[in-house]
């Protein structure tokens, strides 16, 4: 059967990348299901990977947009680690563990701001077209975590996250769905409809498939780049609340590979890293991927160290794919 | 003949040490496809980027239906109802023929989801495939981002953008460089069929035999000034490379430059105000 005789649905369907890392995410769950029966798919594991996906989840959103827009953000871990440093510095000097609803409030709204400023002198600064995304974001990266470990002297300050954080979103749940997925998957939904079905979405689009004519088309560019750089630290201070709520603390050293995780999360769901094209749907199955493949492997009994081979493999031929496509594209 | 629609008078622009224009005249009138053509750096680009707004002249006059404007961009250009068809055509390679044909003034939704600004695809798509069919064009695919189409459809989808929110002036840059002769044979038919709605379609091109063919009158551009306007039907491929390259001044030189080929068009019915070399 050749493609032009498939009904349009499917044509459509296949013409999306998602289709191809949908098709490997699905394969993978049914033979870890097959090959360790009642062991993988249990309410305990998919709880366990969602809740260890969630932070990389929000953070891939983020990741999603400035990639559309042919950007890179290396700063992710910094900001996050900068921002729950602030938000944890608050906490300590209004009561620390013990600290009341408002304290805790203050500092989601500190988490939150940190990291949407951080975010936007850095969107700022590519805007001006002056310095490539991989510089002025590894730039901040150096930056940000050195400001986190000037603020703590480099030792993860106790008494960080309020109680009241740690057993509401932190272990929480509604429905017995915890807290944090619910978050992560409310902020996706959100972002993935910004995305896909609104004039901010299809302008990040644009400026990433063809800077000029999103310029010659009336699009404030760099206005838009900030913002999307904003937004992407807006969602790295989200995810600093989250882990705050998680673990307890600040975890300074912990989230140096944090952008490389990200990155290629957002790469395996098909967003392309020359721009112009990817969703949001894609980067949640690129999240998925790599956290099936750690809990399928512990459980089918086979070292989860494969886990980050299999995960280094299936990228370099994703991005080897997507390089065919554009070569393919502009021959024409 | 009507009043001119777009006209410059005497425009200056310097950048650094070159002086590109020094006092360019232009005139476009309305249903009317007038070719602009010149040899490399007589002016052609910057005459445009200036009358399309992307450019800022240092002196002269441009007026619209003869009322003094000036663009302070391409969007102004676009709001006063003047559209320009770019070389590389500004097209986002990744994105469907609706999206590029409304990229920068999106159809929104209204209802509660008016402040998302969110869009309202059904309706852009209907409004393109109208678009495209009142250019004669069919699209395999709408769906399909524009970077998979081929060059001529590629190069339609940038015309209909410009013809659909054109209600004046239509800049075409080179439109038909990159196509072989079928497409450019279809891109001419769409400047004839706009031509006729009343627009003014200024072409810029190269190719004499295509200029000659789909203009009304062709205006020549040289050392950044005008030198000569012809009607098309009267010329012929040499009367406009001798204007564009200066070889006619000389055999007049009695005259004074080019006060023979004033004669000539004048002679030939030619429109006025062009056809002197100072």
């Amino acid at each position: 059967m050749t493609r032009s005789q498939l009904p349009e649905w499917a044509r459509r369907a296949l013409r999306r990348n998602e289709a191809w890392t949908f098709a490997i995410l699905v394969v993978l769950v049914a033979y870890f299901s097959i090959s360790a029966p009642g062991k993988f798919f249990t309410v305990y594991d998919i709880t366990q990977i969602a809740v260890n996906a969630a932070i990389y989840l929000v953070l891939g959103v983020g990741m999603t947009y400035v990639i559309i827009t042919a950007g890179i953000d290396l700063s992710i871990g910094s900001v996050l680690v900068l921002a729950a440093v602030a938000a944890g510095e608050y906490t300590i000097h209004h009561g620390a563990a013990g600290a009341g609803w408002f304290t805790v409030a203050v500092s989601i709204v500190i988490a939150l701001a940190v990291g949407a400023a951080w975010g936007a002198l850095q969107g700022a600064l590519v805007a001006t077209g002056k310095i490539p995304a991989l510089i002025v974001t590894l730039g901040g990266l150096g930056a940000a975590l050195g400001l986190a470990e000037i603020a703590t002297g480099g030792q993860d300050p106790s008494g960080a996250a309020a109680t009241h954080l740690q057993n509401s979103l932190g272990y929480g749940k509604v429905l017995g769905i915890p807290w944090l997925v619910v978050l992560a998957a409310v902020v996706t939904v959100v972002f993935g409809l910004l995305l896909g079905g609104t004039r901010f979405g299809v302008h990040t689009f644009a400026i990433g498939s063809n800077p000029a004519a999103a310029r010659r088309a009336g699009i404030p560019v760099g206005r838009h780049l900030v913002k999307v750089y904003a937004l992407m630290g807006l969602l790295a201070g989200l995810g600093a609340v989250m882990w705050l709520a998680s673990y307890g603390t600040t975890s300074i050293a912990g989230h140096s590979t944090d952008n490389l995780k990200v990155i290629t999360a957002v790469v395996l769901g098909g967003t392309s890293l020359f721009g112009g094209r990817g969703s949001v749907l894609g980067t949640v199955i690129g999240v998925f991927i790599p956290a099936v493949l750690t809990t399928g492997l512990i459980v089918v009994g086979v070292q989860q160290y494969w886990q980050d081979v299999a995960v280094g493999a299936v990228l370099v031929g994703a991005v080897y794919l997507d390089q065919i496509r554009k070569q393919t594209r502009e021959r024409t | 003949m009507p009043d001119p629609l777009l006209a410059a008078r005497g425009v200056v622009k310097r950048f650094g040490h070159v002086q590109a224009l020094q006092g360019a005249d232009f005139t476009a009138y309305p249903g009317e496809v007038v070719a602009l053509i010149g040899d490399n750096g007589a002016g052609k680009s910057t005459l445009v980027n200036i009358l399309s707004g992307v450019v800022q002249p240092d002196a002269g006059e441009i007026t619209l239906e003869g009322r003094p404007v000036s663009f302070t961009g391409p969007m102004d250009a676009q709001r006063h109802g003047v559209e320009t068809v770019y070389q590389d055509l500004s097209l986002a390679p990744h994105l469907d023929a609706a999206a590029n044909l409304y990229l920068g003034r999106e159809i929104l939704r209204g209802g509660f989801l008016r402040p998302f600004k969110a869009l309202d695809r059904p309706a852009m798509r209907r409004a393109a495939v109208q678009a495209f069919a009142e250019l004669g064009v069919t699209l395999l695919d709408v769906n399909a981002p524009v970077g998979e189409l081929s060059g001529g459809q590629r190069q339609s989808v940038a015309v209909a953008r410009a013809v659909a929110f054109a209600r004046k002036v239509i800049f075409m840059d080179e439109p038909t460089a990159a196509l072989g002769v079928v497409q450019r044979g279809r891109v001419l038919d769409t400047v004839r069929r706009v031509r006729d709605r009343g627009v003014g379609v200024v072409l810029i091109s190269h190719n004499m035999p295509e200029v000659l063919s789909v203009a009304d009158r062709v205006e020549v551009l040289r050392l950044g000034r005008r030198v000569a306007s012809f009607r098309a039907a009267d010329s012929s491929i040499e009367e406009l490379v001798g204007a564009m390259t200066g070889s006619l001044d000389e055999p007049d030189a009695g005259n004074g430059n080019g006060n023979g080929g004033d004669g000539d068009n004048g002679g030939n019915g030619a429109n006025g105000d062009g056809g002197t070399a100072k």
